[in-house]
Formats: C-alpha cells, sequence, structure tokens
C-alpha cells in the first residue's frame, strides 16, 4: 500500500529521473499530445483499479488511438526495457491493472469502435475499449446478444474480460469469455502481432486463445477481438426461493442439477446480503431468510414453464418457503437487478470492503459459508456472501473500515483464509476475478513450485523480458518462501 | 504412487523419442508416428464422479466408451461428442476404441460441436507429465478457475507433443431430453443458408450434416421446445433408430462418404467459417458444424486447397490417408510457430513426446 507521503516522494524523486526523461521524449514522438499523461495529478486517475486497497504511479499513461500507436508504443518501452500496464476500465478487482512504478499504462480506453456485426455468422468484431454491454445493445436488432454479463457490464471492456476470462450470473449454461471469444489479434511486447485464432471454429496448432484469455495482460495487448453472439432467449422467468438454512439451499441447487436441469441462472445469497441488497434496490427480498436462491429458466414459453415448474418442485422438496416466480419481464430484472447490484449495496453499508472470488465444488458450499461466519467472528468483521451457486462461484464480501489502524491488514488476513480454505475443500483461490497482486501469494498454496515455474515459462514464449504487467498473478520463489513465513508466525 | 506412473516417468527420463497411444484409434491421424510406444492404457480408470457436481475425473488410459456409459447411468454425457473411432462392446466389456487421454491430445469434437462447444470447452483440469518427469496439475475440478495460465486447455489438441496427460477432469452436461432428426432436400448453398438463419434462432438446434443435396437436422432439448421447433420448421421426421443409427455414423465416421475404399482417395478437414459459400472442388464434400465442418474426400491439388481455405478465413488438414509430405495441418505463420517452439521447449526440453506428430519442427 502506498500512502499519499509516498506519492509525493516518489513523484519528487521521479521528475528528475533521466530514463524517465528519456522514455518521456521518444513517446512523445510517437503519440500525439493529448495521448500521453505525465503530470502526476493526471496519472492519479490510474493509480489504481476496482482494487483500491493497492496502488502504485506510473512513469507515464499512455492512450493511443489505432494499433500503429500501440504498437509504437511497445517497441518504445521495449526497446528502453520499461514495463507495460494494459488497461482498459479498471473495473477489475484483482488489482491486474495497477501500475508498475516507473512503468507505463496503456489505456485502450479510445478503442471504442465496434468493426462489424456479422448476425448470420452470429459474430461480432470489436475493439478492446468497447464495453460488454455496448455488445449486445448494438447487436440487439438481430435478435443477438453476447452472453458473458459480469456485474460491471455496464462499464467493463472487451479487452479486460478477456485479460480476466469474464463470468457472469449465467455462465454455467452460456460460458465465460474464454468459450464466447473466438479470434484475438494481439500485440506482442516486442511490437509484434499475431492473430490467434478465427471465424473457423479451431485452429492448427497449440490453442493460444485459451492461454490468451485469463492471462490478466501477461502475455499481450488485444487490438481486436471476435466475438460470439448468443440467439436472443424468446423469454425468460425467474423464480426465487427462500431457505432458513444455506444447507437447505445448497441441497436444492445440487438436487436441480443432479434432475439433469441447466439454469440459465442460479445465484445464492445469505442474509448479510441480502438486507444490504434490499435496503439498496428494494427488490422485495425476504429479509428473514438464512438464504435466498434466485433460478432462471429461459427458452421458449414451454420450455420455460416446464422447466420452472420442475425446479419450483424441488426447491420446495428441499426446504423452501416462499416462492415467487417472475410475473413479467420487469418483476424479473428486479429480482436480478438486487443481485447485480450486490457489491455497491455493500459499499454502502461499510467504508471499505474486498471482494473474495474462489471456487468450490458445490457439495462444500454449507461448510465453507459455516467456516467464513466462524472466521468473521474471529477477525472481528462483517462478511456478506453472494455465491454463483450453479457454478460453485462464491463472493465473500470482507467489510472494513480502512481508517482504523490495522483493520486493512485484518482484511487481508481475512481474504487470505477464505482463499486457502477455498483450495482446501478441492476449489480454486480465484474463480472470475484473476490473481493480479490481491491473491499472488495464495498462488503458492494452490500450485508447486513447479506449477508455478511452467507459468513463468509460458509467460517467456510470449515476453521473454517479462515487461508485459510484471509481477501480477504468478508469484515469484521469494512471494511464496515469505508467504510461508508469514503462515507459520500466524 | 502408482506403478504405471514410475514407469511413466522412468521411460521419459531416458530422454529418447516417444510415441503416446491410448487406444491408437487416431494413429491415422497428424504427421508420422515417431519414438518408443509408450502405452497409456496400464493408467487406467474413474477417478471421481459427482453426478450432481457435473464433473468426471479419470485417468488418461480411460477408455472414452467406458467414461461414457458411467456418464449415461446417470443420465449425463460429453456434450461435444469426441470420436471413439472402433469402440466395441464384446461380451459385455468394452474393447478397443479411443480413451480419454487420447481424446484430449487430439481435441477433436463430434456432430454437436458447433451448438454444445468442443472438447477444449469441457476440459476443466489436467494432470500432465512433462519432459522432465514432473507431474503438473493445471485447472482443477471446478467449473470456473482462472488461476493460473489456462494450460490444461493448451494441452488440449496439442497431439501429446507436450506431455503426457495423467488425468482429465472435464465438465459433463445433462443428456438432452428429449431428440429429434428431421430431413429436408436443399441444395448446398440453400442448406448453408438455412443452417446459419437457425443457428441465429431460438430452436433447440443440436447438429447439421448435408450431403448429396440432403439437410439432416438434430435439434436436442426440452420436449416441449422440440415438439415446437419440428411444427416450425417442417422437414422429414426421421424415425428412431435409424436417426441415432444416423449421427452415431457421422460421429464414429462409419458413415459411407468416410468409410468407402482408400481408392476414393485421402480425406481433407476443412475448417471454414460457417457462412463460407460453397466451394467449387472437384470433389465430393458432407458439410457438418452449421458450414464450418466441411469434409472431402478426393485427391486434390494440397496448395491450391490451403490456398482457398485461409483466403475464406479458415485452415485444411489431411486427416485420413494421402501423401503427408505436403503437411498434414496448414503451416503457421513465423511469428506463431516461434511462441510454439518456445512452449514446446519449456513442456518438452528434450524432445521426447511425439516428435513431429503436429508440425515437423515440434
Amino acid at each position: 500500500m502506498t500512502s499519499q507521503h509516498d506519492y509525493a516522494a516518489a513523484a519528487a524523486r521521479d521528475a528528475t529521473n533521466p530514463d524517465r526523461e528519456a522514455l518521456l521524449a521518444e513517446l512523445a514522438r510517437v503519440l500525439p499530445a493529448a495521448a500521453l499523461l505525465s503530470a502526476t495529478e493526471d496519472l492519479k486517475p490510474y493509480e489504481c483499479d476496482g482494487l483500491t486497497a493497492y496502488s502504485a504511479l506510473p512513469w507515464a499513461v499512455a492512450l493511443p488511438q489505432n494499433d500503429a500507436q500501440v504498437v509504437a508504443v511497445l517497441k518504445v518501452c521495449y526497446a528502453r526495457q520499461v514495463p507495460v500496464v494494459a488497461r482498459g476500465a479498471g473495473t477489475g478487482l484483482s488489482g491486474g491493472a495497477t501500475p508498475v512504478v516507473q512503468g507505463v499504462v496503456l489505456s485502450l480506453a479510445k478503442f471504442m469502435r465496434i468493426l462489424e456485426i456479422d448476425p448470420l455468422a452470429r459474430l461480432a468484431r470489436v475493439q478492446p475499449g468497447v464495453r460488454n454491454l455496448a455488445i449486445s445493445e448494438a447487436v440487439a436488432p438481430h435478435g443477438l446478444y453476447y452472453a458473458p454479463d459480469p456485474s460491471s457490464q455496464i462499464a467493463c471492456t472487451i479487452g479486460g474480460n478477456v485479460a480476466e476470462n469474464s463470468g457472469g450470473v449465467h455462465c454455467l449454461k452460456y460460458g465465460l469469455t474464454l468459450h464466447n471469444v473466438v479470434r484475438l489479434r494481439v500485440a506482442l511486447m516486442n511490437g509484434e502481432v499475431i492473430e490467434v485464432g478465427s471465424h473457423a471454429l479451431d485452429d492448427p496448432g497449440y490453442d493460444l486463445l485459451a492461454l490468451l484469455i485469463g492471462s490478466e495482460g501477461m502475455l499481450g495487448v488485444v487490438l481486436e477481438a471476435t466475438v460470439k453472439l448468443t440467439p436472443t432467449p424468446r423469454t425468460a422467468q425467474v423464480v426465487m426461493a427462500s431457505f432458513d438454512s444455506v444447507v437447505d439451499a445448497g441441497d436444492a441447487v445440487a438436487a436441480i442439477i443432479a434432475a439433469g436441469i441447466i439454469p440459465a441462472g442460479l445465484e445464492m445469497m445469505d442474509k448479510l446480503a441480502t438486507a444490504a441488497v434490499e435496503d439498496f434496490v428494494h427488490a422485495g427480498y425476504d429479509l428473514t431468510a438464512a438464504a435466498i436462491l434466485l433460478a432462471e429458466s429461459d427458452g421458449t414459453a414451454e420450455e420455460v414453464a416446464e422447466e420452472i415448474a420442475a425446479m419450483s418442485v424441488l426447491l420446495e422438496k428441499n426446504g423452501a418457503r416462499n416462492l415467487r416466480i417472475s410475473q413479467s419481464e420487469a418483476e424479473r430484472l428486479k429480482y436480478w437487478a438486487g443481485r447485480k447490484a450486490a457489491f455497491p449495496a455493500v459499499g454502502r453499508i461499510t467504508p471499505d470492503y474486498m471482494c473474495m472470488d474462489g471456487t468450490i465444488p458445490r457439495k462444500h458450499v454449507a461448510h465453507v459459508l459455516t467456516r467464513i461466519a466462524e472466521l468473521s467472528a474471529e477477525f472481528h468483521l462483517r462478511c456478506a456472501n453472494v455465491f454463483h451457486a450453479g457454478d460453485g462461484n462464491l463472493h465473500p464480501l470482507i467489510m472494513f473500515d480502512a481508517r482504523n489502524p490495522g483493520e486493512t491488514e485484518r482484511a487481508i488476513a481475512f481474504g487470505a483464509k477464505i482463499l486457502e480454505l477455498s483450495v482446501d475443500v478441492g476449489g480454486t483461490i480465484t474463480g472470475e476475478h484473476g490473481v493480479g497482486i490481491e491473491k499472488v501469494r495464495q498462488m503458492c498454496v494452490q500450485f508447486s513450485r513447479e506449477e508455478l515455474d511452467k507459468f513463468h515459462a509460458v509467460k517467456a514464449a510470449f515476453d521473454p523480458l517479462t515487461l508485459l504487467n510484471p509481477g501480477k498473478a504468478v508469484p515469484y520463489p521469494r512471494h511464496c518462501s515469505e508467504y510461508r513465513l508469514i503462515g507459520s508466525a500466524r | 504412487m502408482s506403478d504405471a506412473i514410475e514407469e511413466f516417468r522412468s521411460r521419459i527420463l531416458e530422454r529418447k523419442p516417444l510415441r503416446l497411444k491410448g487406444g491408437g484409434s487416431k494413429d491415422f491421424y497428424g504427421g508420422p508416428l515417431q519414438g518408443e510406444l509408450l502405452d497409456t492404457r496400464s493408467h487406467s480408470g474413474i477417478v471421481g464422479y459427482e453426478p450432481s457436481e457435473l464433473v468426471i475425473t479419470a485417468r488418461g488410459g480411460t477408455p472414452l466408451a467406458e467414461i461414457e456409459s458411467a456418464l449415461a447411468a446417470r443420465r449425463q454425457c460429453i456434450a461435444c461428442e469426441p470420436p471413439r473411432f472402433g469402440a466395441a462392446t464384446i461380451g459385455g466389456a468394452i474393447v478397443g476404441g479411443a480413451t480419454i487421454g487420447g481424446a484430449v491430445a487430439a481435441g477433436l469434437s463430434g456432430p454437436r460441436r458447433a451448438t454444445a462447444g468442443s472438447l477444449r470447452d469441457f476440459v476443466l483440469g489436467v494432470t500432465l507429465m512433462d519432459g522432465e518427469g514432473r507431474e503438473l496439475i493445471f485447472g482443477g475440478q471446478v467449473m470456473k478457475n482462472v488461476a493460473g495460465f489456462d494450460v490444461s486447455r493448451l494441452i488440449t489438441g496439442s497431439l501429446g507433443t507436450l506431455g503426457l496427460i495423467l488425468d482429465v477432469s472435464l465438465k459433463v452436461m445433462p443428456l438432452p431430453a428429449a431428440e429429434a432428426t428431421l430431413r429436408f432436400e436443399l441444395p448446398q448453398d440453400q442448406a448453408l443458408d438455412t443452417m446459419n438463419r437457425w443457428a441465429g434462432q431460438p430452436v433447440p438446434l443440436a447438429a447439421t450434416c448435408w450431403q448429396g443435396d440432403v439437410l439432416t437436422l438434430r435439434l436436442c432439448g426440452a420436449q416441449a421446445a422440440i415438439t415446437a421447433a419440428c411444427k416450425s420448421l417442417g422437414g422429414e421426421l426421421v424415425a428412431e433408430p435409424e436417426a441415432a443409427g444416423f449421427w452415431t455414423a457421422l460421429r464414429e465416421q462409419t458413415a459411407q462418404f468416410f468409410a468407402g475404399p482408400d481408392t476414393h482417395g485421402p480425406l481433407w478437414r476443412l475448417s471454414l467459417p460457417s457462412v463460407t459459400p460453397p466451394l467449387d472442388l472437384p470433389a465430393p464434400q458432407l458439410i457438418e458444424w452449421g458450414g464450418a465442418q466441411r469434409w472431402l474426400r478426393g485427391a486434390v491439388d494440397v496448395a491450391s486447397l490451403r490456398e482457398m481455405a485461409a483466403k475464406a478465413g479458415g485452415h485444411a488438414t489431411l486427416f485420413r490417408g494421402g501423401d503427408k509430405a505436403g503437411g498434414v495441418f496448414s503451416p503457421l505463420p513465423p511469428s506463431l510457430m516461434e511462441v510454439h517452439r518456445r512452449l514446446k521447449q519449456s513442456f518438452d526440453p528434450y524432445g521426447v513426446f511425439n516428435p513431429g506428430r503436429l508440425y515437423p519442427e515440434l
């Protein structure tokens, strides 16, 4: 964490750094004046992404307007061995876009054009700075949409979605970014431009597309993406169920899946999350329930009626009370509005919060939620839980107040415990938010030294000098030995 | 530690080229078979399967047919229907055919690929033994996992050139509640247009096949949706068991188009954007995946075929038979090949695994 005081000192020191001066002069030759930021007050908005607990001031921010400028910036930085951090909308939650001190932030914010929509092929070719929701809006007249819908979809960009392999509340049925992006044009750190994937369904050679998606901006800079479009279902309905225990809610989820139903969405919220959300959006949630489930069905009217009826039976059989089925599109959206606003809603009831992102085998949800409640008491910090129940992706929201001495550190330690718990039950430390800098140490819990070495080798295959978003996602041996020391001291 | 794994390790540590083989059902596929044989089938068996988690984990040498029969018993499936090529049940036991390790290494998908996703889409994790005999776990048994680079999907389709697949975890899906097969008489251009238009509508389209002016459609989904789609799409309903037999013969390439004698010439696979107009080629074609996979049977000029595919935005693979000297897979641009070389070097520094099976350079 960098305080204001550190900034002032660093900025003063850097202002006269000859390497910085030389870099800025070279960047100024390849970028229009308005596309290069270097004054401290201009750099400030880029000091962090959605993970505000970590921040750093870069040497410069580049805002190129075309491919040639991106390539030119990369070449300048490559030649001078200056680190580069690519950035979309900055909504990431793991610090993937946190600047590197003495590095350049490469903002793709000006790449906002949808280049081509091919309704017959069900593909859209877009620039990386296009917002997730803007794609669905643009293709709606064709009866199509872009399926992945992270909660931040109003603001987050497709380039960022590619970097994080973003999901959303419908990905059990419709997949993640990985399943919905078919082609990328990517600039490597040395300025070389490669094409991976295609408008066909596969390509010769290794699946580099799978490596690039979710690579947290460490392998290349996305210049263009082709995304797959999905036919908009004729209709959708959601059933909302209240449970007196999270165990029953977990059992109900398992029963629905075991019955051969893949709901379009299947979400759980615990009592604290429900209360925060209800206060914010007035969606009519049951405030007395220990957990509520939202189960959505989409398809033809007949299909939806059949599936909603089947799910209702299974929910009731597993202890649900107070079933409510959306009777209109407005009501359906209202039920979802609460879930989608869970993060900002929690933000209203606490000065600061941290969002965890472990994925667990679904059968362990009751155990994990119980253990989180115990940890919450232990660390004296409240924690609300929202859960992509269909795919086991859990988002505990740890509430804290950074103004209280030691509380941020306590929140981070609490978060670390939750991530370790996710790994213990056979899951992963991150389902969709990425490792970034936030969870880089917990990578040591999930992976062996040899596996981490392989990740470094994969990075080196694309970026041999380790200049693109260095220090993120994959820890070095020293991170792991430090982490083990902290662990044993606790 | 199992004996099989120890044996694999000691073979790998000899640092001599190995030819990895499961059921050998895809020996025809890819570049020349080089190196000493390493049979993976001693490492076999389903390790974990919990239907309500939608995940199955199996050892690499497990027959695909064994996995699918375990899934079917719980009304689940591998939705992309990877080919089993030659599996048979004799006296209740499964004999021959693909293993799951081989299926993942080849990365091939079957008739439902265009709508259900590819095998790579269903891979959740692999345990790999690299060229230095290290056991490495990538991915896992959960649906969403972005910790570390997605190496398990890099391995999928790498034709065993990056390591030996010890375990695989796959996402499984429910078997469709209902199915129907419809047939239409349509020339190729109209069939291509129809397949693409219907794929853009909310109908439960699962698979398509066009050959000899006949378009065959498969619908999978809820009974209500199938009934409604049959009514709205029209066509002639194909009865069971003929319909199931048709799709199985397509998946396993036992259909006449594929199975004919070698005198019919080599089998080419064209992977193209689905909207590519009919290709003017002097050989019979069979089209799948809504227009995105086109099979071609006969002798053609390799260079012009590859050029035609590339121009359309796709690629051409010499799938079965023919002269492999002209390259099995479309060549890669130098910048991509360089990344491939570096990846190969880091996973297999001594060139042990399936040398030349994917590209001569790897």
